[in-house]
């Protein structure tokens, strides 16, 4: 192989790799001249194929990435791009548009499920560059059937959060369900990230060898060993996990499931308590859902002492009417004067330590519901490495929230 | 372990080392060939990439469902290459610093109340763990670091300045140590937590597959010799079929395979008796309660599609 074209084919794979997501970076590369230099890699395409792919990628679930790009790199299959990622990164940034009158939304075309799939294909194959507005191609905040944050009754919805308008006020069948599972191993990690959060305090109990102390009191004696013992520590935290379910969050079911019982066989805490909402939590929230057992939200901010952590979990995306208007609940039956927004005010405002943990990638928290309660909460995303980070928030000491008052325009009617 | 197939080194190899390597730097292990061993089969990739790493002087990072013979190839690489292996078990309570050294200090406080050693000599309380040792020995070595994920988030990456450098300082003593070879380390990972990039951007990674039918026949041949060829095929194509599943949380792994067949054997269990209706000693298989109904139901719907 001549210089020139070996050296443009590896850069075919590299800049391959990094355009198809796979994050190679020049360190690696690096190393993977190093050990063709070195002549550990005999000259072939078995041996490039095989020490290539363990330098340089380092996740399994790339391993088929791989393939393609060295495919196409020394053969000649197409180079595959991360276009998926692409559309949807695009298409999560939805734009706001205002409401169209019943008469505009009954003149949009209502297409079948089939055809709507059909035809969006078929656009997406003619479309080439982002496009918001408008009522044809696949963009946000336009009348197409295809697309985010659009109008249209019959509409295929590009990633994103779920429920737009039309879904106000579903008061058809609940598809509520309880979290609740008894998946121990699998919850690993979570309960490993939920650890940390504690509230040490001294209780009555065996007493416990006080190193420092006896360290302390040893030199004292000037050598002379004394032991000192003080009473054991517990943990005093009590914990209150609100959860989101049903609707938009179906498909985080799982990982919801997976952080509700990491914190239910912890066993760890002083108190934990978990109650049920969906989308918002108004003046009750549930403590089971398939009894329909509930609990005034007033009660439990009048009864749960203000050193709980609040954790609520939810993916923050609703109609604005859910979260702003009086009586927005998405439920029939769900009728509280008070807007949600005021609910969570109240929540943040007596919980002093408390945090939102929404399972949708951060990348897609771009909702102007999201942002709003973003304001309200710090949020994290429902990961390992987000829960670690929610935890460490919610143990060290935070100043008391701005007891700001609420902005009286974000109330006005129209939502 | 039979060392029989064991290379020797070649010095008259065409691939010695040629690798620009600091004269700071200790040696690297370049001229080791790494082909399998007796009681393990190595593909060539394999063989490729655990050669390139010795060769680049790279942590090798293995992951792959439990079951799969990581900590078995590290074991592998030690015999075939007829160096010893230092393993180091990571815990969920272990630290960094222990694979390099530990300082007993509850000790010397023991000894100097009694009185009966030296307690101003610190060196005599300082114990190498796995890793410090590899460092301080003046032959090659392979370190085991096992389960790497156990451990604590920021575990690798308290280790990434000692694995680079491949040396560190005992605080206690002043003591530098430096490793004159470069071990070969291996670490082996379930993939329970996410490993950290910067960790990740200085390994060699190999993904061990999980076995085919082909190869998982070679394997049970190397556990049950002389194994009643029907059986083992039969219980084959059942596991294969079990695994294949949609939703179990635990999916049957080799390790469980071999139990099953051992207890097949052991209640001689006729061949023709696997594959209709309920399959024996299911509990071997599955190990987890709520995987039994999704696997019964998997198998009367299977049933039922037959007929």
């Amino acid at each position: 192989m001549a210089q020139v074209s070996s050296s443009l084919l590896f850069g075919r794979l590299f800049f391959g790799l990094r355009g198809a997501g796979i994050p190679v970076g020049v360190t690696e590369w690096m190393t993977l001249m190093e050990a063709l230099a070195s002549g550990a890699v005999e000259p072939s395409l078995d041996a490039l194929y095989a020490v290539g792919r363990a330098v340089l990628v380092k996740h399994e679930a790339h391993f088929d990435t791989w393939d393609q790009v060295f495919a196409a790199s020394f053969g000649d299959a197409v180079m595959p791009v991360a276009l998926k990622e692409e559309l949807l990164d695009w298409l999560a940034n939805p734009i706001e548009r205002p409401g169209l009158s019943p008469e505009e939304l009954a003149a949009l075309e209502t297409l079948s499920l089939d055809e709507l799939r059909q035809r969006f294909l078929e656009r997406l194959d003619e479309q080439t560059e982002r496009h918001d507005g408008g009522n044809k191609w696949i963009g946000t905040g336009g009348t197409s059937p295809f697309g985010h944050g659009g109008n249209n009754p019959a509409g295929v919805r590009v990633g994103g959060a779920g429920g737009g308008r039309q879904a106000i006020q579903v008061a058809g069948e609940r598809r509520y369900r309880d979290y609740r599972s008894d998946r121990i191993l699998d919850t690993r990690a979570t309960a490993l990230a939920l650890r940390k959060l504690r509230r040490l305090g001294r209780v009555e109990g065996e007493p416990e060898l006080d190193i420092e102390e006896t360290i302390d009191q040893t030199c004292k004696q000037a050598g002379e060993l004394t032991l000192e013992f003080r009473p054991p520590r517990e943990n005093q935290a009590r914990v209150l996990l609100l959860m989101d379910v049903g609707g938009s969050m179906t498909p985080y079911t799982r990982l919801v499931e997976t952080l509700f019982s990491a914190a239910s066989g912890l066993n760890h805490w002083k108190k934990l308590e978990a109650f049920y909402f969906h989308n918002c939590p108004y003046s009750k929230v549930w403590r089971s859902m398939s009894s329909g057992e509930s609990e005034p939200l007033a009660e439990i901010l009048k009864s749960r002492t203000p050193e709980t952590f609040l954790l609520l979990v939810g993916d923050a995306s609703m109609a604005p009417s859910e979260l702003l208007s009086p009586s927005g609940a998405i439920d029939w039956f769900e009728r509280s004067e008070t807007p949600g927004l005021v609910w969570l005010h109240r929540l943040r405002t007596h919980f002093a330590r408390s945090a939102w943990v929404n399972p949708m990638e951060p990348a897609h928290w771009r909702g102007y519901t999201v942002e709003l309660i973003a304001k309200l909460f710090p949020m994290f995303p429902l990961t390992v490495d987000g829960l670690g980070q929610c935890v460490e928030h919610l143990v060290k000491k935070t100043p008391p929230p701005p007891v700001a008052d609420l902005d009286p325009r974000l109330f006005r009617g129209g939502w | 372990m039979a060392d029989a197939t064991s290379p020797t080194p070649d010095p008259t190899s065409p691939r010695s080392p040629t690798s620009p390597t600091s004269p700071t730097s200790p040696t690297r292990t370049t001229r080791l060939r790494w082909t399998g061993s007796a009681d393990y089969i190595a593909a060539d990739d394999l063989q490729r990439i655990v050669n390139a790493a010795i060769a680049l002087g790279r942590p090798l990072l293995l992951r792959g469902e439990p079951g799969t013979g990581k900590t078995l190839l590290a074991t592998s690489i030690a015999t075939g290459l007829g160096l010893p292996l230092l393993t180091w078990h990571v815990k969920s309570t272990t630290k960094a610093k222990e694979g390099l050294y530990v300082y007993d200090t509850v000790q010397r406080l023991y000894d100097s109340r009694f009185q009966d050693k030296d307690v101003g000599d610190i060196r005599q309380y300082i114990h190498l763990g796995p890793l410090g040792k590899a460092f301080a020995a003046d032959h090659p070595t392979v370190v085991l670091i096992d389960e790497v994920d156990k451990a604590d988030v920021e575990f690798p990456n308290d280790l990434l300045h000692e694995l680079d450098a491949m040396s560190f300082t005992i605080p206690e003593t002043g003591d530098v140590v430096t490793a004159k070879v470069r071990p070969i380390v291996i670490i082996s990972s379930n993939n329970e937590k996410e490993l950290p990039d910067a960790f990740l951007r200085r390994v060699v990674f190999h993904y061990i597959d999980f076995p085919d039918e082909a190869l998982m026949s070679q394997i049970v041949a190397v556990h049950f010799p002389g194994l009643d060829e029907a059986l083992a095929r039969r219980a084959m194509t059942e596991f294969y079929r079990l695994r294949a599943v949609d939703g179990l949380r635990k999916r049957p792994s080799t390790s469980e395979l071999i139990d099953w067949i051992a207890v097949l054997l052991a209640h001689g269990v006729p061949p023709e008796s696997l594959g209709e209706g309920e399959l024996p000693f299911l509990g071997t298989l599955i190990k987890r309660e709520r995987d039994l109904p999704i696997v019964k139901d998997a198998r009367k719907g299977t049933q039922r599609w037959r007929k």
